[in-house]
């Protein structure tokens, strides 16, 4: 990418804020997808909006109410509210309703599989549909705090308190159960399946390898760890929680088992939101006075996308082909930058 | 938490045994025309049927923090509740939090003191206890859930008054006061009482920490069908305000005072200590300070082992500069507390 190249005699920071193109949402924002080439913001509650490449907005009604999860391949983005339902939306525009809890209760997770398949939980029940399977549903001890589909093959991972459960939902056997005291919110599994990862409540992340269940602590956050994101091959997982990108190493068999995270762009102000490039090794992250940065991982090296000086940036995407970025924060004013 | 403190939500959290009245005085509020919206986080749907507000359903989960405290516990569903609803801010002006008649109000307070992200955004107003004026007394002695509710509580509703003779009413008031004497009580039958004395009370704010002289003692506050003021009391237990004097076997407060300046840089690291060792133990604190060398007021509250202080403002001219801490807990340490507030004192 040659419109990466940081001045190296420069004193400040290489800006390429004069090439985003600003987009006003005009709604709280929680995160940012993209589908096909138009980048998708997430508003707060009920509805989400389509930015096209020209900066027009589209607005789609998807909830009656709170927007509390989102996942998307891609292709489509799958929601849940506090109004009990797990809706889709396609690239078009087009909304499906793929779940409604009969009890109405608030939909705290979703989940999506690179096959269509996708989760979603309601208090302490996930629940699966896949294919024209009939629907399956687990429960776990305590309200699931995260959902994560495995890379390879039909398995959940669902974060709740005191550890996590993995579960086939298309075998008989029962669920495995990764213990770890604490209250776990979000998690992922690394790209090639060999590891899991947890966002805990307390500023903490927690691991496991799934071959021995070796437990990985990675502690030191000053806060909680809101974003986590995979960079491209999964070589490191670059997460918010700190005035630096924590950058937790994964390229090897051990993880990240005795050794110094990356920090990376330091700030005087708190990662918000961590983005990752999709193929190369670079990833954009977002902090809590609203500064945008992309960096480059090889050497932290920093171009400036967005001045600080707003409420903090809660949403980050980039698509899949790498060339567009779309930011967002939280009261909606937001921007695309193409590479 | 005094910090932006307008901006911020106020959250109610709604406690009493069960039978005492909470599912009243909830609807009570929700009903009255006060224009307000609240957002309502409940264990059981269907006994409430108000349209306008959002009602939650909550789980009461309870979790330790892995900090090796073993009484800093948190309801995990709040912090969840409450993240979820601040993605709809504008759309409620308070909320209120109903708990389980069997619930310790400590972890629902004490997510506000620990969880960052609840903190930003909403401040805990008071908690709220319903007492059953007729059964309270037998609840004291069999379920130290309700008297834990007691001396949790900076606002009492002893409801259901109309069913107890004025003696036995007498005694229901001595022995909650027996056990906290600084809420602000309120006489009730069917829970009919002002929204402004249960809601937007500031007790936890620090700003507002004025006085922390037992209830009974602030005049205008007294229903003037008991005089408490008068000395021709039959009680031999009169204890000079006419409410006959208990001591409850388990559940204390325990006042200190003093005149003389403190050492901040003795008590300090004394109360911190305290409420490390002590704070199971402890279930409120609050403390109005004078440090030697120090114009300023400093002002304290804690639960169990969570403290939060700062100064507050400046000594007026004339102002007595007197210390005063309030305790109230379980099986306090009177001694303990007493000897090692005394060595903070400036001789």
């Amino acid at each position: 990418m040659k419109e990466f190249t940081p001045a190296p005699d420069s004193a400040s920071i290489v800006s390429v804020t004069d090439r985003v193109k600003p987009v006003a949402l005009g709604m709280g924002v929680i995160s940012a997808h993209f589908l096909a080439d138009r980048a998708v913001f997430v508003g707060g509650e009920e509805n989400v909006a389509f930015v096209g490449s020209q900066g027009e907005i589209t607005t789609v009604a998807v909830h009656s109410g709170g927007i509390l999860s989102t996942a998307s391949d891609g292709k489509r983005l799958v929601m849940g509210g506090d109004d009990g339902k797990v809706v889709s939306l396609e690239a078009k525009g087009e909304v499906t309703l793929l779940a409604i809890d009969p009890k109405r209760r608030w939909i705290d997770a979703v989940a999506l599989h690179p096959d269509g398949a996708y989760a979603w939980s309601a208090g302490k029940t996930a629940f699966v549909k896949s294919g024209k399977n009939e629907e399956k549903s687990i429960e776990v001890p305590s309200t699931v705090g995260g959902l994560a589909f495995a890379p390879k093959g039909l398995r959940l991972a669902i974060a709740h308190y005191n550890g996590a459960t993995l579960w086939f939902p298309n075998m008989a056997a029962g669920a495995e159960f990764l213990p770890w005291a604490g209250s776990h919110l979000g998690v992922t599994f690394s790209p090639d399946n060999k590891f899991l990862v947890t966002t805990m409540h307390e500023a903490a992340l927690h691991g496991w390898r799934l071959a021995d269940n070796r437990h990985m602590r990675m502690t030191g956050y000053p806060g909680r760890v809101r974003s986590m994101s995979w960079s491209a091959g999964g070589k490191a997982l670059a997460t918010s929680g700190a005035d630096t990108v924590i950058l937790w190493p994964f390229a090897s068999k051990d993880g990240p088992m005795g050794k110094e995270p990356a920090m990376l762009a330091p700030l005087q102000a708190r990662v918000s939101v961590v983005a990752c490039h999709p193929k190369n090794d670079i990833f954009a992250a977002g902090y809590s006075d609203g500064t945008v940065l992309m960096v480059r991982l090889e050497d932290g090296a920093e171009i400036l996308v967005r001045r600080n000086g707003t409420p903090a940036v809660a949403a980050l995407a980039w698509n899949a082909k790498g060339t567009l970025l779309a930011f967002a924060d939280e009261n909606g004013d937001g921007g695309l930058l193409e590479l | 938490m005094s910090e932006a403190t307008s901006q911020k939500i106020p959250v109610t959290v709604l406690t009493g045994y069960l039978g005492a009245g909470k599912t009243t005085l909830l609807n009570r509020i929700l009903s009255e025309n006060h224009g307000k919206k609240y957002a309502v986080i409940v264990n059981e749907f269907g006994e409430i049927g108000i349209d306008n507000d959002l009602i939650i359903g909550a789980d009461e989960e309870v979790f330790e923090m892995n900090n090796g405290c073993i009484c800093c516990t948190v309801r995990g569903d709040l912090v969840r509740i409450m993240d979820g609803l601040m993605k709809r801010k504008g759309k409620f002006d308070a909320i209120i939090v109903e708990t389980t008649g069997l619930a310790d109000p400590a972890p629902v307070a004490q997510t506000f003191f620990v969880d960052e992200d609840v903190q930003k955004n909403a401040r805990l107003d008071a908690v709220v206890t319903v007492a059953d004026a007729k059964w309270l007394s037998d609840r004291l002695k069999d379920a130290p859930e309700a008297k834990n509710q007691i001396a949790f509580a900076d606002v009492i509703v002893l409801n259901k008054t109309d069913l107890v003779t004025k003696p036995e009413l007498a005694e229901v008031e001595a022995r909650i006061r027996a056990i906290n004497p600084y809420a602000k009580l309120h006489r009730t039958e069917r829970c009919s009482v002002a929204l402004a004395d249960v809601l937007d009370r500031g007790a936890f704010d620090l700003d507002r920490i004025l006085d922390i002289e037992p209830d009974f003692l602030n005049a205008d506050d007294h229903d003037h069908d008991h005089d408490h003021h008068g000395h021709n009391h039959d009680h031999h237990h009169d204890h000079g305000h006419g409410l006959k004097h208990y001591h409850d076997e388990d559940m204390q407060s325990l006042s200190l005072k003093s005149d003389k300046p403190l050492d901040p840089n003795v008590f300090m690291p004394w109360l911190q200590n305290l409420v490390q060792v002590e704070g199971g133990k402890i279930l409120r604190s609050k403390g109005i300070l004078a440090f030697h060398d120090d114009d300023d007021r400093y002002v304290f509250q804690g639960v169990h082992m969570m403290l939060e202080g700062n100064h507050q403002r400046k000594w007026k001219d004339g102002e007595s500069r007197e210390s005063r801490l309030v305790f109230i807990g379980r099986e306090l340490p009177e001694e303990l507390i007493r000897t090692g507030f005394e060595s903070c004192i400036v001789s």
